[in-house]
Protein backbone atom coordinates (compact mmCIF):
# COMPACT_ATOMS: atom_id res chain seq x y z
CA UNK A 1 0.00 0.00 0.00
CA UNK A 2 1.32 3.51 -1.23
CA UNK A 3 1.03 5.94 1.72
CA UNK A 4 1.41 9.34 0.66
CA UNK A 5 3.36 11.86 2.19
CA UNK A 6 1.63 14.91 3.42
CA UNK A 7 2.00 18.61 2.08
CA UNK A 8 3.12 19.72 5.28
CA UNK A 9 5.68 17.24 6.03
CA UNK A 10 7.92 17.82 2.58
CA UNK A 11 10.28 20.33 1.91
CA UNK A 12 11.63 21.62 -1.01
CA UNK A 13 15.33 20.21 -1.93
CA UNK A 14 14.32 17.30 -0.18
CA UNK A 15 15.11 13.53 -2.06
CA UNK A 16 12.06 11.02 -2.80
CA UNK A 17 13.20 7.75 -2.22
CA UNK A 18 15.48 6.11 -4.96
CA UNK A 19 14.10 3.13 -7.11
CA UNK A 20 17.09 1.18 -8.30
CA UNK A 21 16.29 -1.11 -11.36
CA UNK A 22 18.36 -4.66 -12.36
CA UNK A 23 20.31 -4.52 -15.22
CA UNK A 24 18.30 -4.32 -18.36
CA UNK A 25 18.71 -7.17 -20.41
CA UNK A 26 17.30 -7.95 -24.18
CA UNK A 27 14.70 -10.55 -22.75
CA UNK A 28 13.32 -7.56 -20.98
CA UNK A 29 13.48 -5.40 -24.22
CA UNK A 30 11.39 -8.17 -25.97
CA UNK A 31 8.81 -7.89 -23.64
CA UNK A 32 8.59 -4.39 -23.38
CA UNK A 33 8.25 -4.54 -26.96
CA UNK A 34 4.97 -6.88 -26.48
CA UNK A 35 3.77 -5.44 -23.51
CA UNK A 36 4.13 -1.83 -24.77
CA UNK A 37 3.37 -2.15 -28.65
CA UNK A 38 6.63 -0.63 -29.90
CA UNK A 39 8.16 -3.07 -32.10
CA UNK A 40 10.92 -1.17 -33.51
CA UNK A 41 13.88 -3.24 -34.70
CA UNK A 42 16.01 -0.70 -33.02
CA UNK A 43 15.32 -2.18 -29.82
CA UNK A 44 15.04 -5.71 -31.19
CA UNK A 45 17.47 -6.73 -33.94
CA UNK A 46 21.47 -5.96 -34.08
CA UNK A 47 21.15 -5.51 -37.85
CA UNK A 48 18.38 -3.07 -37.94
CA UNK A 49 19.80 -0.91 -35.21
CA UNK A 50 23.76 -0.95 -36.69
CA UNK A 51 21.81 0.24 -40.20
CA UNK A 52 20.21 2.83 -38.07
CA UNK A 53 23.98 4.14 -37.07
CA UNK A 54 23.66 3.32 -33.68
CA UNK A 55 26.05 0.64 -31.77
CA UNK A 56 23.71 -2.22 -31.78
CA UNK A 57 19.97 -2.55 -29.66
CA UNK A 58 19.14 -0.29 -27.65
CA UNK A 59 16.19 0.25 -24.89
CA UNK A 60 13.20 1.99 -25.26
CA UNK A 61 13.38 5.42 -23.74
CA UNK A 62 9.76 4.89 -22.55
CA UNK A 63 11.51 1.81 -20.84
CA UNK A 64 13.20 4.01 -18.76
CA UNK A 65 10.42 6.31 -18.09
CA UNK A 66 8.47 3.69 -17.56
CA UNK A 67 10.87 3.10 -14.12
CA UNK A 68 10.43 6.91 -13.33
CA UNK A 69 6.47 6.00 -13.08
CA UNK A 70 7.35 3.26 -10.60
CA UNK A 71 9.87 6.16 -8.13
CA UNK A 72 6.63 8.50 -8.52
CA UNK A 73 4.21 5.70 -7.87
CA UNK A 74 6.12 4.45 -5.36
CA UNK A 75 6.45 7.58 -3.29
CA UNK A 76 2.51 8.53 -3.82
CA UNK A 77 -0.83 7.12 -4.77
CA UNK A 78 -0.42 7.14 -8.31
CA UNK A 79 -4.28 8.98 -8.56
CA UNK A 80 -2.12 11.97 -7.22
CA UNK A 81 -0.15 12.40 -10.48
CA UNK A 82 -0.86 15.12 -12.05
CA UNK A 83 1.62 15.62 -14.69
CA UNK A 84 4.97 13.71 -15.57
CA UNK A 85 7.36 13.25 -18.40
CA UNK A 86 11.18 13.55 -19.46
CA UNK A 87 13.42 14.37 -21.87
CA UNK A 88 15.33 11.66 -23.30
CA UNK A 89 18.88 12.62 -22.69
CA UNK A 90 21.13 9.85 -23.75
CA UNK A 91 20.74 6.12 -24.99
CA UNK A 92 20.97 3.16 -22.56
CA UNK A 93 21.70 -0.05 -23.76
CA UNK A 94 21.50 -3.87 -22.94
CA UNK A 95 23.61 -4.41 -19.45
CA UNK A 96 22.92 -0.89 -18.03
CA UNK A 97 21.82 -0.29 -14.47
CA UNK A 98 19.30 2.41 -14.41
CA UNK A 99 19.01 4.13 -11.30
CA UNK A 100 16.23 6.50 -10.72
CA UNK A 101 15.63 9.78 -7.93
CA UNK A 102 14.03 12.42 -7.68
CA UNK A 103 13.91 16.10 -5.63
CA UNK A 104 11.16 18.10 -4.32
CA UNK A 105 12.25 21.80 -6.35
CA UNK A 106 8.38 23.60 -5.67
CA UNK A 107 5.16 23.63 -3.28
CA UNK A 108 2.38 25.16 -4.76
CA UNK A 109 -1.45 25.68 -4.14
CA UNK A 110 -2.99 25.39 -7.68
CA UNK A 111 -6.79 25.47 -8.04
CA UNK A 112 -7.09 24.98 -4.59
CA UNK A 113 -5.03 21.65 -4.29
CA UNK A 114 -1.54 21.28 -2.99
CA UNK A 115 0.82 20.19 -5.38
CA UNK A 116 4.59 19.59 -5.47
CA UNK A 117 6.82 19.53 -8.99
CA UNK A 118 9.34 17.08 -8.30
CA UNK A 119 12.73 16.96 -10.43
CA UNK A 120 12.83 13.44 -11.31
CA UNK A 121 15.73 11.64 -13.34
CA UNK A 122 17.18 8.10 -14.51
CA UNK A 123 20.97 7.51 -14.48
CA UNK A 124 23.32 4.85 -15.98
CA UNK A 125 26.05 4.90 -13.81
CA UNK A 126 28.66 7.80 -13.37
CA UNK A 127 25.88 10.19 -13.00
CA UNK A 128 25.48 9.61 -17.08
CA UNK A 129 21.38 11.37 -17.19
CA UNK A 130 18.81 9.13 -19.24
CA UNK A 131 15.79 10.75 -18.62
CA UNK A 132 15.87 14.44 -16.69
CA UNK A 133 11.93 15.05 -16.33
CA UNK A 134 9.53 16.20 -14.14
CA UNK A 135 6.54 15.00 -11.75
CA UNK A 136 3.77 17.17 -10.30
CA UNK A 137 1.08 15.57 -7.66
CA UNK A 138 -0.99 16.73 -5.07
CA UNK A 139 -0.11 15.62 -1.32
CA UNK A 140 -2.98 15.90 1.23
CA UNK B 1 14.98 17.95 -44.68
CA UNK B 2 11.04 16.91 -43.44
CA UNK B 3 8.08 18.60 -45.14
CA UNK B 4 6.66 21.10 -43.11
CA UNK B 5 3.41 21.68 -44.72
CA UNK B 6 2.50 18.19 -42.47
CA UNK B 7 2.42 20.45 -39.13
CA UNK B 8 -1.49 21.22 -37.80
CA UNK B 9 -2.04 17.79 -39.52
CA UNK B 10 -4.46 15.78 -37.86
CA UNK B 11 -5.22 12.31 -38.28
CA UNK B 12 -8.67 9.93 -37.68
CA UNK B 13 -9.76 9.05 -34.59
CA UNK B 14 -8.28 5.83 -32.97
CA UNK B 15 -9.42 3.67 -29.91
CA UNK B 16 -7.59 1.02 -27.78
CA UNK B 17 -9.55 -1.49 -25.48
CA UNK B 18 -7.81 -1.40 -21.85
CA UNK B 19 -7.01 -4.96 -21.38
CA UNK B 20 -6.34 -6.32 -17.61
CA UNK B 21 -4.01 -9.09 -18.88
CA UNK B 22 -2.20 -5.98 -21.23
CA UNK B 23 -1.84 -4.04 -17.70
CA UNK B 24 -0.32 -7.48 -16.54
CA UNK B 25 1.95 -8.09 -19.03
CA UNK B 26 3.11 -4.36 -19.35
CA UNK B 27 3.54 -4.45 -15.31
CA UNK B 28 5.66 -7.71 -15.36
CA UNK B 29 8.08 -6.21 -18.63
CA UNK B 30 8.85 -2.63 -16.37
CA UNK B 31 9.33 -5.08 -13.57
CA UNK B 32 7.15 -2.93 -11.34
CA UNK B 33 5.83 -5.14 -8.58
CA UNK B 34 2.89 -2.97 -7.06
CA UNK B 35 -0.28 -5.02 -6.87
CA UNK B 36 -2.15 -2.83 -7.85
CA UNK B 37 -1.77 -3.93 -11.63
CA UNK B 38 -2.57 -7.30 -11.12
CA UNK B 39 -5.05 -7.77 -8.55
CA UNK B 40 -8.42 -6.23 -8.42
CA UNK B 41 -8.87 -6.22 -4.68
CA UNK B 42 -5.69 -4.65 -3.94
CA UNK B 43 -6.30 -1.74 -6.27
CA UNK B 44 -10.07 -1.06 -4.72
CA UNK B 45 -8.23 -1.65 -1.29
CA UNK B 46 -6.20 1.65 -2.39
CA UNK B 47 -9.50 3.18 -3.69
CA UNK B 48 -9.13 2.57 -7.02
CA UNK B 49 -12.42 1.69 -9.42
CA UNK B 50 -10.67 -1.28 -10.51
CA UNK B 51 -7.12 -1.84 -11.97
CA UNK B 52 -5.59 1.33 -13.21
CA UNK B 53 -2.93 1.47 -15.64
CA UNK B 54 0.82 2.34 -15.02
CA UNK B 55 1.36 6.33 -15.41
CA UNK B 56 3.57 5.59 -18.77
CA UNK B 57 0.61 3.29 -20.21
CA UNK B 58 -1.45 5.62 -22.09
CA UNK B 59 1.35 5.72 -24.97
CA UNK B 60 0.88 2.12 -25.12
CA UNK B 61 -2.55 2.86 -26.67
CA UNK B 62 -0.63 5.64 -29.22
CA UNK B 63 2.42 2.57 -30.27
CA UNK B 64 -0.91 -0.34 -30.27
CA UNK B 65 -2.37 1.98 -32.28
CA UNK B 66 0.48 2.35 -34.59
CA UNK B 67 0.11 6.34 -34.53
CA UNK B 68 3.56 7.25 -34.02
CA UNK B 69 5.21 4.82 -36.87
CA UNK B 70 2.54 6.21 -39.01
CA UNK B 71 3.60 9.82 -38.94
CA UNK B 72 6.82 9.04 -39.25
CA UNK B 73 6.16 6.94 -42.50
CA UNK B 74 3.74 9.94 -43.81
CA UNK B 75 6.97 12.43 -43.00
CA UNK B 76 9.32 10.33 -45.02
CA UNK B 77 11.59 9.95 -41.62
CA UNK B 78 13.87 6.78 -41.44
CA UNK B 79 12.23 4.78 -38.03
CA UNK B 80 15.56 3.21 -37.70
CA UNK B 81 17.21 6.89 -37.68
CA UNK B 82 13.98 7.90 -35.11
CA UNK B 83 14.63 8.11 -31.34
CA UNK B 84 12.16 9.36 -28.86
CA UNK B 85 13.46 12.83 -27.42
CA UNK B 86 10.78 13.39 -25.05
CA UNK B 87 7.60 12.86 -23.57
CA UNK B 88 5.16 14.72 -21.63
CA UNK B 89 1.70 13.79 -19.39
CA UNK B 90 -1.03 15.53 -18.11
CA UNK B 91 -3.43 13.15 -16.42
CA UNK B 92 -6.95 14.64 -16.13
CA UNK B 93 -8.10 11.13 -14.17
CA UNK B 94 -7.00 7.68 -14.92
CA UNK B 95 -7.51 4.92 -17.02
CA UNK B 96 -8.54 1.54 -16.21
CA UNK B 97 -8.88 -1.77 -17.19
CA UNK B 98 -11.71 -2.59 -18.98
CA UNK B 99 -11.59 1.37 -20.90
CA UNK B 100 -11.88 1.92 -23.95
CA UNK B 101 -9.77 5.28 -24.89
CA UNK B 102 -9.97 7.53 -27.74
CA UNK B 103 -7.43 9.84 -29.28
CA UNK B 104 -6.76 11.66 -32.51
CA UNK B 105 -3.27 12.51 -33.08
CA UNK B 106 -2.14 15.85 -34.12
CA UNK B 107 1.57 16.85 -35.60
CA UNK B 108 2.26 20.36 -33.40
CA UNK B 109 5.68 21.37 -34.77
CA UNK B 110 8.67 20.15 -37.41
CA UNK B 111 11.58 21.64 -36.81
CA UNK B 112 15.63 21.27 -37.25
CA UNK B 113 18.81 22.06 -35.19
CA UNK B 114 22.44 22.03 -36.17
CA UNK B 115 21.36 22.73 -39.60
CA UNK B 116 18.92 20.13 -40.60
CA UNK B 117 21.58 17.28 -38.87
CA UNK B 118 18.67 16.79 -36.07
CA UNK B 119 15.24 16.96 -37.14
CA UNK B 120 12.33 17.24 -34.50
CA UNK B 121 8.53 16.22 -34.88
CA UNK B 122 6.07 17.32 -31.89
CA UNK B 123 2.84 15.58 -31.69
CA UNK B 124 -0.19 15.93 -29.02
CA UNK B 125 -2.61 13.07 -28.34
CA UNK B 126 -5.54 13.70 -25.53
CA UNK B 127 -7.14 10.31 -24.71
CA UNK B 128 -10.48 10.16 -23.32
CA UNK B 129 -12.47 7.23 -21.42
CA UNK B 130 -15.62 5.42 -23.10
CA UNK B 131 -17.88 8.18 -21.12
CA UNK B 132 -16.23 11.15 -22.96
CA UNK B 133 -13.96 11.60 -19.24
CA UNK B 134 -10.78 13.66 -20.44
CA UNK B 135 -7.83 11.14 -19.04
CA UNK B 136 -4.63 11.63 -20.38
CA UNK B 137 -3.06 14.04 -22.92
CA UNK B 138 0.03 13.39 -24.00
CA UNK B 139 3.00 15.44 -26.02
CA UNK B 140 5.86 13.97 -27.99
CA UNK B 141 8.93 14.88 -29.50
CA UNK B 142 10.59 12.09 -31.79
CA UNK B 143 13.94 13.26 -33.28
CA UNK B 144 15.09 12.00 -36.73
CA UNK B 145 18.70 12.05 -36.73
CA UNK B 146 19.85 12.91 -40.64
Amino acid sequence: MTQSPSFADVNVGDAIPSLDKPAIDRVQLALYAGGSGDHNAIHLDDDRAKSGGLPGVIAHGMLSMAFLGELVGNWVPQSQIREFGGRFASIVKPGDVVTCGGTIKAKDTINGENRVEVEIHAETGDGNRAIVGKAVVALP
Amino acid sequence: MLDKSFIGRKYEPFSFEVEKGRIRQFANAIGDDNPIYRDEAAAKAEGYRAIPAPPTFPYVAIMDADQAFTVLRDIGADISRSLHGEQWFTYQGLIYAGDVVSGRQKIVDIFDKKNGALEFIVTEVSLTNQNNEPVCAMKSVVVVRN
